[in-house]
Formats: structure tokens, C-alpha cells, sequence
């Protein structure tokens, strides 16, 4: 695949296709929104927290195929992590994304979305579901 | 050869597109390997090389202040800058150069006209009419200035098909009516607005009435004295100008009787410290050094665009938008967001299977520039109940040929994302 073509790879249209997680949020859950205001694109995020672990994370919204496949990708991602350390995931896949940094321990399942460096203004469609992972967790972190 | 001009049926002469092609440096350049097709005329255009040139004239020959000077370079400046008056008067028919204001384009025109003309007559409970179709330059003033005076923002709806009702206009109008706002043609839907019957409506209820022409001037002859509007705002950058300069059309007695909008240089007659007499418009609204280089550049636009002929371009365009919008149908899953019996060069777009940002990436990657995002008028997206819409825009220089790149890539689209 070449151009254009090559950010939509299979694991992106397949998670924008069929995304994994996604489903009204529990009303146990912590929820929050992002919203990106250049597009209008939402993804709403929920997080239910047992034990100090990720049990039960889904998303919902309307977003393009990249901020899908990333809500789909992270929910999966981050499924049974402990709060710090999904933190500690979301901020090492945002400088991933911004490329000042290449973590190696970030997970091989989010790096099909690093593509996204190469096109003009579409690492933040990525980025978009991180600010409502974010949110949603913080309240489980201590720091607040 | 000559094509009918749809607006009044008469004859104007076809555009030689490839001659203005080769007018645009711009054109002949590459994106990704493949050649430039830019279908984002309505966020801005391009620029000529006349337009280019006339701004780096200005520059190497005889720039200087403005207004100002007893030396040579000065008064140079001064005439050069102040002919772009007339030039715009000749744009609009306007009736008077005096009734030229020039400002940073059509967001600031807006606030000029909010803060000098409407709030001093604002009292609680007051109205200002808009329509939900309005770009968001047409609503955050209102709604600041609301916010200050305790006036109410009154939005007229449109309907499915993109187009407002005159009775839905007229039935707004309440005796706490104080001024009307509307679009001349929309930028997310292309619908051509009755603007005329608007103002007329205006009259019957003695109300000023601004007319947005940010996406009409560009596009099609505009002529203020037959549309009797109070005001008439548009930016250069969208008719091949350049960006930060634009143009504030206001009846002379209106602007004559609006107190300054900045305070600065350049607007005053006489300056104490116990009074300041103010100039008279145009002066009173232009306070500051200007864009003088943008400003002459802009009247090198307006030239450029005059020579084409408006009508001619207008003609053009709809022969693009009415091609665009039956080999658009070959794609499946595709629809049309806003369907006017009256449309410009506009043409927006949702696809069942592809959101508009997966859209405008992969027609870049074929060379081809769209817009996909909410056009500053996320009202007009809340309305048909999507997030934002893909955007072919069409100028001058578009060819059925880039309509037909577009369209191929559309079908990539639909390869990669159909179910
Ligand atoms: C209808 C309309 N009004 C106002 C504007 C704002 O113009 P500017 O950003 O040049 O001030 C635009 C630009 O997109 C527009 O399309």
C-alpha cells in the first residue's frame, strides 16, 4: 500500500470496522468525554476500576477511523492494568504519537497506529481517545 | 465560446481555464507525486502571480508608512493603497469610495459593525436576528454582545434541504427586532441565500441588516446598491488575494453617525487629552498602520478577478458543481449535505462507511485538497446530525478533469472503507 492508503492498515480498518469495546458505558463507571473542536468528533470513555485494576473499560461516540481503531486498541490495551500503569500507557503512546519519543515497552498492539506521524494533522485524532482515558482514570490515581 | 449565465440567462463569455491556470504558480506544483488539485477554495484561494507580484512591488519600489508622509516613497505608498478603494467600490457598485472600509477580512468587518453600530442601540431584551446556517463569525459577536447588553440572539431556521423560508425570516421579525445578520451564500451547504427579499424585509421593518459575502464576492457579481443591504463584509483571501485584509461596505450615513471601533493612530482629526476629535469614516475605522502591501495586493486581486469577469466565474463554477454532483452519485454510499435550488460552487459530502477526516487523508495522498471538518458551523452540523462533512470547494482555475480525480479517489475511498 502506498500513500494515503498505507495509514489505513488491516488492523485499523478492522478495528474501525468492528470496534472491540464498544458499547454503552456501564453507569458504574467513571466516564469522561473528549471531544476534539476542530472536527467535531466525541469519544466517550468508561471506566470501571476493581481492586486498583482496569476490570471493565468501553467507549462510545462518533470519530473517525483512526481515533476509532485507537479507542479500540487502548480499551483492549488497557484492559486489567493497574491505574498507574495505564497512566503511565497512555502517556508513553502520546509522545509516540507526537514522536519525541519511541518507549520500547510500548505495546506492539498500539504501534500500527504510529503511522499516523506521517499525515498532516492526524496524530491528534489518535490522541483524541487518551484525554478520556485520561479523565476517567484520574480519579482512581490518588493524585486528585 | 460563450455559456448562459445561470443567475439572469445572459449570454457571458466561457472562462479559458487553462490560460488561468498558468496565471496560478501554485498550480504546477505536486503533492505526493501526483498534480496539485485544490478543491479547498472556500477556506481560501490561491493567488495569481499578478497578486504576488503587486504585494513584492510594493515592497522593492516604494513601500513606505502611509497617511503620513512628505517624501516620495510615502505618498507612492498612499495612492497606491488608497486606489483600492475605488477598485472595491467598482467590486460591489458601491456608491461611494468613502463607504470603503478596509479591515483584517470578513470576522473583523462582523465585529467592527457589532460593536459600533448595534450595541449602541442595544437595551435588554432587544433582538438580533441570525440564521443557523450562519459561519461561526456570524454568531460568536452576536452572542458576546448579547452577552453584554442582555440582548437575545434570535436564530432563523432552514430547511432539510439547505434553504431558508422568507416566511420563516418574516416571522421572527418582533417589534424588539434591532438588526438583521445573514450569510450571502453558505460555506458548509453552498446554498445561494434570497439575501434580496431579505433586505427587503429589513426596509418594511425600518432594521439595518449586514450581508456575510466572505463566500458570494468571490464567486459571482454582487452589486450593493441593487441589493440595498446597510453593510457588506467579505475577505480577500478567498477572492485570490492575500490573508489579513479585507473589506467593511457600509452606507455613508451609518458609518458617519458609528463612534470609532479601536482607538489609535490615523482615525483622529485632533487629539487633546480633554477631546479627541475623531476623522471621518473611512479613517474613523482605521485606526493603526494597515496592511499596506496586503491592501494594494488585494486591489491586484480584485483586478484579476474583475478581468475574468464575476459572472463568467460564476457560470464556470455551477457548470463544475452541477458535473461534481451527478458523478458524485456513481459513489456509493455517498450524500450530499445541502441539496438548494440555488447553490455555488460548494459541494459537501458524507460517506456511510468513511468519516471525513479518513476522506480528506486519503484524497490527499491522490493530490487532491478538500476540506473534512465542521466548516466553523457546528450548527449547521448538529442539524443533519453529523460530526462534520467532507468539502469540495470550486474557483476559477477547477477543471472537469480534477472533478474527475476527485471522484476517483472517492471510489478508493469507498474500496478501502466499504463493507
Ligand atoms: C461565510 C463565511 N463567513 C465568514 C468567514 C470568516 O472569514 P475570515 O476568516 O476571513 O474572517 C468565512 C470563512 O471561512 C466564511 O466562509
Amino acid at each position: 500500500m502506498s500513500g494515503g492508503t498505507s495509514l489505513y492498515q488491516a488492523v485499523i480498518l478492522d478495528h474501525n470496522r468492528q470496534p472491540r469495546n464498544f458499547r454503552p458505558l456501564p453507569a458504574a463507571a467513571s466516564q469522561a468525554v473528549a471531544h476534539n473542536p476542530l472536527c467535531g468528533d466525541t469519544v466517550e470513555i468508561g471506566v470501571v476500576v476493581r481492586d486498583g485494576e482496569v476490570s471493565e473499560i468501553s467507549f462510545q461516540g462518533e470519530s473517525c477511523a483512526v481515533a476509532t481503531a485507537s479507542a479500540s486498541l487502548l480499551t483492549e490495551t488497557l484492559q486489567g492494568r493497574g491505574v498507574p500503569a495505564a497512566l503511565s500507557l497512555c502517556d508513553q503512546y502520546v509522545a509516540a504519537l507526537a514522536g519525541t519519543a519511541d518507549p520500547p515497552e510500548l505495546p506492539d498492539a498500539l504501534r500500527p497506529l504510529l503511522t499516523v506521524r506521517r499525515f498532516p494533522g492526524r496524530e491528534q485524532c489518535a490522541a483524541l481517545p487518551v484525554q478520556a482515558i485520561r479523565a476517567a482514570l484520574r480519579r482512581f490515581s490518588g493524585a486528585d | 465560446m460563450s455559456v448562459v449565465d445561470p443567475v439572469n440567462g445572459r449570454q457571458v463569455a466561457a472562462l479559458d481555464v487553462e490560460r488561468i491556470r498558468r496565471d496560478f504558480p501554485i498550480l504546477r506544483r505536486e503533492v505526493h507525486g501526483k498534480p496539485l488539485v485544490y478543491l479547498d477554495n472556500g477556506a481560501s484561494a490561491q493567488r495569481p502571480e499578478v497578486v504576488i507580484e503587486a504585494e513584492a512591488d510594493c515592497y522593492r519600489r516604494y513601500y513606505a508608512n502611509i497617511h503620513r508622509g512628505v517624501h516620495a516613497l510615502s505618498q507612492e505608498s498612499t495612492s497606491a493603497f488608497e486606489a483600492v478603494r475605488g477598485k472595491v467600490k467598482e467590486l460591489l457598485n458601491a456608491p461611494s469610495e468613502r463607504e470603503i472600509v478596509f479591515t483584517r477580512g470578513t470576522t473583523e468587518s462582523i465585529n467592527l459593525v457589532a460593536q459600533s453600530h448595534v450595541r449602541p442601540m442595544l437595551k435588554p431584551g432587544d433582538e438580533i436576528l441570525i440564521t443557523a446556517m450562519e459561519h461561526h463569525s456570524n454568531i460568536v459577536p452576536w452572542q458576546l454582545l448579547c452577552d453584554a447588553t442582555g440582548a437575545k440572539l434570535v436564530v432563523v431556521p432552514f430547511s432539510d434541504a439547505g434553504e431558508l423560508s422568507l416566511e420563516d425570516v418574516a416571522s421572527r421579525i418582533t417589534a424588539r427586532t434591532r438588526f438583521i445578520s445573514v450569510m450571502h451564500v453558505s460555506n458548509a451547504l453552498g446554498t445561494i441565500n434570497p439575501v434580496l427579499e431579505i433586505v427587503r424585509l429589513a426596509r418594511e421593518h425600518g432594521l439595518t441588516i449586514l450581508l456575510d459575502g466572505a463566500q458570494a464576492a468571490p464567486h459571482m457579481p454582487v452589486d450593493v446598491q441593487a441589493l440595498d443591504c446597510d453593510f457588506y463584509v467579505f475577505s480577500a483571501h478567498k477572492l485570490y488575494g492575500p490573508t489579513g485584509v479585507g473589506v467593511l461596505f457600509g452606507k455613508y450615513e451609518l458609518l458617519q453617525a458609528m463612534p470609532p471601533w479601536q482607538g489609535g493612530g490615523d482615525m483622529i482629526r485632533s487629539v487633546s487629552f480633554e477631546r479627541t476629535e475623531f476623522a471621518e469614516p473611512p479613517a474613523r475605522f482605521e485606526a493603526g498602520t494597515p496592511n499596506i502591501a496586503g491592501v494594494i495586493g488585494m486591489g491586484a486581486a480584485i483586478d484579476y478577478f474583475r478581468a475574468l469577469d464575476p459572472a463568467a466565474v460564476f457560470a464556470h463554477e455551477s457548470a463544475l458543481l452541477r458535473y461534481a454532483e451527478s458523478e458524485l452519485e456513481t459513489v456509493p454510499g455517498l450524500r450530499i449535505i445541502g441539496n438548494a435550488a440555488a447553490k455555488a460552487g460548494i459541494l459537501s459530502f458524507v460517506m456511510e462507511d468513511a468519516h471525513p477526516h479518513d476522506i480528506g487523508t486519503i484524497l490527499d495522498a491522490d493530490g487532491v485538497a478538500i476540506r473534512a471538518g465542521h466548516h466553523c458551523a457546528q450548527p449547521v452540523m448538529q442539524r443533519y446530525g453529523v460530526p462534520a462533512t467532507a468539502r469540495a470547494s470550486f474557483a476559477a482555475y477547477n477543471t472537469m478533469a480534477e472533478v474527475d480525480a476527485l471522484v476517483a479517489s472517492l471510489h478508493k475511498v469507498c474500496d478501502l472503507f466499504g463493507r
